[in-house]
């Protein structure tokens, strides 16, 4: 491991990008016993960490930096990981084979073999005052330990975008009995993730806990104060709401530029298979950052901005790097902690054509379909219902649509086919 | 320093020293010991931290509750009495010298 600094001049893989999926690829080639040089470079001033607990525990207080990371320095060591801390890839020169790539200290890294694993960032939200004091977005330790201090002394919460990471700092704020308004631009809540059976439940059950959730409603701007401090939001139909802090979570970006720069096909993200290869031979790219096929609709491509994503694309790319045959991919999920909303999702539901809702009191599992086939399931405090369905897609079990919404059987009595 | 002696699936054991505060899971795989995988880092949401928590040591780190019950029922490993997630087994110094095996399959 080395701290900020000098980094080899030449190394076998580099890896761009120091968060979940670089340092995916690089414990991965450890574990496949490759022997070369690995070299992860990240522009953040921090070894690799976890960011969902950035929304949930760590900005509850409950967690600190500690917790956060990792691995430990003495894992780097001995896996001979070489970890660059604060510095930026600023360009990639590709040649035949190889290439090299410029750090923002003007030194140069020589490489053989390329990962990009440089994530997304937030988005900002493209209304005039956006950038007052008391206005938040949430990616980084830096972001969250702001959010953290600022929700501190706060009453009234103003969070703009209904998707994940928004609902989950609104959920823990309200719990804290913050007012919390939820300011939703479409119709429904998580609308770029989720089918509309969770948007609809996770809307019912947020409004019964008391923050004031609005879709369909846009903020054109964020009003402040002499000193520049946030105290209103401006909706299009000129109805101003007041707030002491303002979080924006519309959504992330992939970043895509370096690699666009250094000739990859790129749309959302950077374009990939199956296995994390781009369109030039030797450079793989991995998590939030990586465009890959939709598996439920042949043709289509998506980002996926979760760990489980991280974690399976860096391993098979860490197999195509080390010319390995890779393994076949393990089922996608996803979790997401809304106060006392344990929301696990298995699976990818887009795509299905059918659904069946299974409702009991605090309890709720969505069982998706496509051709009659089991696709993916949101489960909300239902442990047991999402493991049992991960675990049968991952075994190609289904169930029958037609019985999946008999509540005297479990799910996975279903799945076993005992019913 | 409280530490930790786990007993991993490939039959090594491994001392290790862990910070109050953190979770067993996490100063198993930041330190690399094999055998937990930990996919949601902590977050009681993957059930792929099981462990088995040594017959002397069950009192004080207790048994499983809510959530974490009913996550170790479908884990990979079938579960037993002393099965934990050991995410949730957060190290304090009295839980010094805790013993843990890990559970084969996550
Ligand atoms: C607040 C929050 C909550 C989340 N909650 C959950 C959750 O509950 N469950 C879940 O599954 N997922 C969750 N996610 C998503 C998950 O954290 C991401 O999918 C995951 O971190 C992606 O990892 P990555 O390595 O692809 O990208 P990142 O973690 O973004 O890492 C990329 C790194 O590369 C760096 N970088 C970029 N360009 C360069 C460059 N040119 N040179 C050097 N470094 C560069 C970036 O600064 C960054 O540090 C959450 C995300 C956030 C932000
Ligand atoms: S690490 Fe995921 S449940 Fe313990």
């Amino acid at each position: 491991m080395s701290e900020a600094g000098g980094a080899r001049s030449h190394t076998d893989v580099l890896i761009v990008g120091a968060g979940e999926a670089g340092l995916g690829v690089a414990t991965e080639l450890r574990d496949l016993a490759f022997g070369g040089h690995v070299t992860v470079i990240g522009d953040e001033p921090y070894l690799p960490y976890q960011r969902p607990p950035l929304s949930k525990g760590f900005l509850e207080g409950k967690e600190d930096e500690d917790n956060l990371a990792l691995r430990a320095p003495a894992f780097l060591d001995e896996h001979d990981i070489e970890v660059l801390q604060g510095r930026r890839v600023v360009s990639v020169d590709l040649a035949d084979k190889g290439g090299t790539a410029t750090l923002d200290d003007a030194t140069t890294v020589q490489f053989e073999k390329l990962a990009f694993a440089t994530g997304a960032r937030a988005r900002e939200l493209p209304v005039p005052g956006a950038s007052l004091v008391g206005v938040y977005t949430l990616r980084t330790i830096e972001d969250a330990k702001q959010v953290r201090t600022a929700l501190v002394d706060t009453a009234r919460l103003v969070v703009v975008g209904g998707g994940f990471i928004g609902l989950e700092v609104a959920a823990a704020s309200r719990r804290r009995g913050l007012e919390v308004t939820v300011l939703e631009a479409t119709p429904r809540l998580l609308g770029r993730v989720c089918a509309p059976p969770l948007s609809d439940y996770l809307m019912k059950r947020h409004a019964a806990a008391g923050i004031d959730i609005r879709l369909d409603t846009s903020v054109v701007e964020l009003v402040g104060n002499v000193d520049g401090q946030v105290t209103h939001v401006r909706l299009a139909d000129g109805a101003t709401i007041p707030a002491d802090v303002v979080i924006v979570g519309v959504g992330a970006l992939p970043n895509v530029e370096l690699a666009e720069k250094a000739g990859l096909e790129c749309g959302r993200g950077i374009v990939v298979d199956q296995a994390g290869r781009t369109s030039i031979d030797g450079v793989v790219a991995v998590g939030d950052c990586a465009e890959q096929p939709h598996p439920n609709l042949p043709g289509q491509r998506l980002t996926i901005e979760s760990v489980n994503n991280a974690l399976e694309q860096s391993k098979l790319a860490a197999h195509v790097l080390t010319g390995v045959e890779t393994p076949r991919r393990g089922v996608a999920w996803f979790w997401s902690d809304q106060a006392d909303l344990k929301i696990q999702i298995a699976g990818i539901s887009d795509g299905y054509d059918a659904y069946v809702v299974r409702a009991e009191s605090t309890r709720l599992t969505v069982l998706y379909f496509q051709n009659n086939r089991l696709i993916a399931a949101d489960v909300v405090n239902n442990p047991r219902d999402f493991l049992a369905v991960k675990r049968a897609l991952g075994e190609g079990r289904s169930i029958d649509p037609e019985r999946a919404d008999d509540l005297s059987f479990s799910v996975k009595e279903l799945l076993q086919g005992q019913a | 320093m409280p530490t930790i002696i786990f007993h991993s699936p490939d039959g090594t054991t491994h001392k290790v020293e862990a910070r109050v505060g953190a979770s067993a899971m996490e100063t198993a795989i930041k330190l690399g010991v094999p055998g937990i995988v930990a996919e949601c880092g902590g977050a009681l949401a993957c059930a792929t931290c099981h462990v088995f928590v040594d017959p002397q040591w069950i009192e004080a780190t207790g048994v499983a509750e809510d959530f974490e019950d009913e996550m170790l029922d479908d884990a990979e490993t079938p579960r037993q009495e002393r099965s934990r997630l050991s995410c949730q087994l957060r190290m304090t110094e009295e839980l010094d010298g805790l013993e843990l095996t890990i559970a084969p399959e996550q």
